[in-house]
């Protein structure tokens, strides 16, 4: 508990999409000094209107449970897993990555991008937009490369992550309908 | 049930908070009108059920509304209009979030199809009240106006208390609606915890009777969880002959006169609460939060403790401190569990079991740490608090305060026995909220007497609240220890800042006596200590408001003290007692 190293987390948090409800996320963890490193938000049920924020964060133990219990304590806000906990966990984040080049080093880009299996879904003569899938080191490590060979613009997704097995928010899924 | 026909009620927007509101209980608004809550005032014009107290200022509004909220347990409900009226309430909501308050604001908007135009009196309300508020809602859907009513009370009342807001759309107010009744299950949303671990209560009882100095810390969770938790507390301190100390907004959950009360602690507390903390072997929090007052030195706090935390909140727990038990319960279900469980053990007495420690308090105590002595004709201020005690201890009295070396002194020499009597703004620290704070514990018991122990300065803030006592007849007194500093700035600036004292005095007061005269009020003076006993009688039994200037010795100063940074056996108990270190450059930057 009084471990002071610092842990990174994947929180996956359900909450009501409703106005406000990623501004009240948000603004806890700048109100209270905690880290993003990413986030994203989406509708995951249309029918209950529940959005799925995926968080990646980082602080000592005692921080990490702090973030986990102020998460709680708003309304809309039905349940926090911490994938983290977890032994088994999935992530994958996705990249759009456009790289300027010509010659030789274009050559070089379609094949790096062949061996991270990344999808060429824009070219024209002196540029590819590449779609990578993976988790986060792996596109850091495709990103790098496409920087060594050319003029790059990088959009990413931030981090999507949930749990392996069996479905683990189901209880509460139950409760809430 | 009989839903059926309830649901098929329509009404205008304003019609139906109006009913909600009757629904929930309320009986008193305080509030401030403007264009956009126009109906609801009109709606308010027609109806008899509900009260409505005018402030003078919105954030009057929110401190009366808390202080009619912790005198009474229920909720405490604000009516402001949009933008100016929206933002003056913030300083309330964000005073009445640090201390757990229950407190329902509606806040007049401009029209749903304006919002976002830069408006006349148009402010972002939702946005600027999310951090200062447990919850906040704008309805946009007039469907949506009375669930929405209804769940803001629930969340305001329960679990940790707390202000909601809810922004309303002058046009939701002047639409038809559906009403909606209340239902006491919300669904799927808010449900806090509030039941016990029961493995972990038989932990706690093993470890209560077993520890060699063992001590209970009481915060405000005690006095929110309802009188029950303060009886409840009685008999769990009598069975097991443990020493309890309180902090500031604990003060009345245990009688003050009790041989186990050590006092308040923290770094106003008193040297044996203090010194019982640090030395403590086992600690039990309950209902209180390890705020940066109590600790002092986060390093230094209580070392050599098992610690166990019996709190509502699950974020107050492992916040600051690492305990050793954590539970998160409501503390009257949590007390009901342990003295079951206590009673199904064997101990021995008290005098046997921790004698040594009992001794070893008494000693503490024989400091006698709030000693002063009262000489010559000048008032000292501890002196006129303790003799407000004196002599309103035998009536039913409430005690508010503003913020300041006056707040510390009323928390030391003014004795608390009963749960809900004592108003302050803990968290916060918020300057003029005794005074308004007063008027809202006078409107909820009419005919009791009402004490705010104010500061001059702290005074100033709200003091255009005495035109709304004056409206209402509310016979709320103001005794205000006036030594014309801002004193605990004062007292900061002579203990750290090398007796520069930069902007702390108070020039140009106003005659306070001519003051209260001025708006048909009573005002009285006491410049010496012979005077002193014959304002108090006279305050007391007058049947007016009453601002009573109480002119004290300027340069007093507020001990026993922790300076900040310092550990809790470093405290200070007078002006002779020299700092063994000046205050560290760490303890600069903490306030």
């Amino acid at each position: 508990m009084t471990d002071k190293k610092e842990i990174r987390c994947t929180l996956s948090v359900l909450v009501d999409n409703e106005p406000g409800v990623l501004a009240r996320v948000i603004g806890l963890f700048s109100g209270r000094g905690y880290n993003i490193e990413s986030l994203t938000v989406a509708e995951i049920d249309d029918l209950d209107s529940i959005s799925r924020i995926s968080i990646v964060t980082c602080g000592t133990p005692m921080v990490i449970e702090q973030i986990k219990a102020q998460l709680r304590r708003l309304v809309p806000v039905h349940d926090i897993d911490d994938l983290s906990d977890k032994s088994f966990h999935v992530e994958r984040e996705l990249a759009l990555v456009k790289i300027a080049n010509t010659g030789s080093s274009r050559i070089e880009a379609l094949r790096i991008a062949q061996s991270f299996r990344a999808h060429t879904i824009d070219s024209t003569l002196d540029s590819f937009v590449f779609e990578i899938t993976g988790n986060s080191s792996k596109l850091a490590a495709f990103i790098s490369l496409m920087r060594a060979i050319g003029e790059v613009e990088i959009a990413r997704s931030g981090v999507c992550a949930m749990s392996r097995g069996k479905i683990s928010n189901l209880k509460q899924r139950e409760d809430m309908l | 049930m009989e839903g059926n026909t309830e649901t098929k009620l329509k009404l205008n927007g304003a019609d139906a908070i109006l009913k909600v509101l009757d629904e929930q209980g309320v009986e008193v608004i305080f509030g401030y009108p403007g264009g956009a809550v126009l109906p609801i005032y009109d709606a308010l014009f027609k109806s008899n059920s509900i009260k409505h107290i005018l402030v003078r200022h919105e954030q009057a509004a929110v401190h009366a509304a808390e202080g009619y909220a912790r005198s009474t347990g229920k909720v405490g409900v604000v009516l402001v209009t949009s933008g100016p009226g929206a933002t003056n309430a913030v300083t309330g909501l964000t005073d009445a979030l640090m201390d757990s308050v229950p407190i329902v604001c509606l806040s007049g908007q401009v029209p749903t199809h304006l919002i976002g135009n830069d408006a006349f009196q148009e402010a972002d309300t939702t946005g600027i009240t999310r951090p200062c508020t447990k919850h906040n809602y704008l309805v946009k859907d007039v469907q949506k106006l009375c669930s929405t009513l209804h769940e803001a009370f629930h969340v305001a009342r329960t679990g940790r208390p707390g202000p909601v807001v809810i922004d309303l759309p002058k046009d939701i107010q002047l639409s038809e609606c559906e009403y909606v009744s209340r239902q006491d299950r919300h669904g799927r949303r808010y449900k806090p915890s509030t039941d016990p671990d029961k493995n972990k209560i038989i932990q706690v009882a093993k470890l209560l009777v077993n520890a060699k100095k063992p001590i209970i810390y009481g915060g405000g969770g005690l006095i929110n969880s309802g009188p029950e938790a303060s009886k409840l507390l009685k008999e769990l301190v009598h069975i097991t002959g443990i020493p309890t100390t309180l902090t500031l907004m604990g003060l009345g959950a245990f009688p003050c006169d009790d041989k186990l009360f050590l006092g308040m602690l923290g770094m106003h507390g008193t040297y044996e609460a203090n010194l019982s903390m640090y030395n403590c072997d086992v600690m039990l929090n309950i209902g209180a939060r390890f705020d940066d007052r109590i600790t002092g030195n986060l390093k230094e706090f209580s070392p050599n403790s098992k610690k166990i935390h019996i709190d509502i909140d699950p974020s107050s727990i492992n916040k600051s401190v690492a305990v050793e038990i954590p539970i998160v319960s409501d503390a009257t279900f949590a007390m009901q569990e342990l003295i079951k469980e206590l009673k199904k053990l064997k101990f021995e007495r008290a005098e046997n079991r921790i004698g040594v420690w009992l001794k070893q308090i008494d000693e503490w105590r024989g400091r006698k740490c709030l000693n002063f002595t009262q000489q010559g004709s000048v008032i000292k201020p501890q002196y006129a608090i303790k003799r407000l005690y004196e002599k309103t201890k035998d009536i039913e009295t409430y005690i508010t305060t503003e913020v300041g070396q006056h707040q510390m002194w009323a928390a030391q020499y003014y004795g608390f026995s009963k749960p809900n009597r004592w108003m302050t703004s803990g968290g916060l620290g918020t300057m003029g909220y005794g005074f308004p704070s007063a008027m809202g514990v006078q409107v909820a018991h009419p005919g009791k007497l009402v004490i705010d122990i104010a500061g001059e300065a702290s005074f100033l803030m709200n003091m255009q609240e005495l035109s709304t006592v004056a409206q209402y007849k509310l016979p709320v007194k103001v005794f205000i220890i006036n030594n014309q500093w801002m004193g605990m700035v004062r007292q900061w600036q002579q203990l750290i800042h090398g007796g520069r004292y930069s902007e702390s005095y108070t020039e140009s007061l106003p005659d306070f006596k001519a003051l209260a005269e001025a708006f048909g009020l009573v005002g009285l003076r006491a410049e010496s200590v012979d005077q002193l006993d014959g304002v108090i009688d006279q305050m007391i039994s007058s049947k007016s408001a009453v601002v009573c200037d109480v002119q004290v010795s300027k340069d007093e100063n507020c001990f026993p003290m922790i300076p900040s940074g310092a550990a809790h056996y470093d405290m200070l108990l007078s002006s002779e007692d020299k700092q063994k270190n000046s205050v560290s450059q760490d303890g600069m930057v903490l306030v």
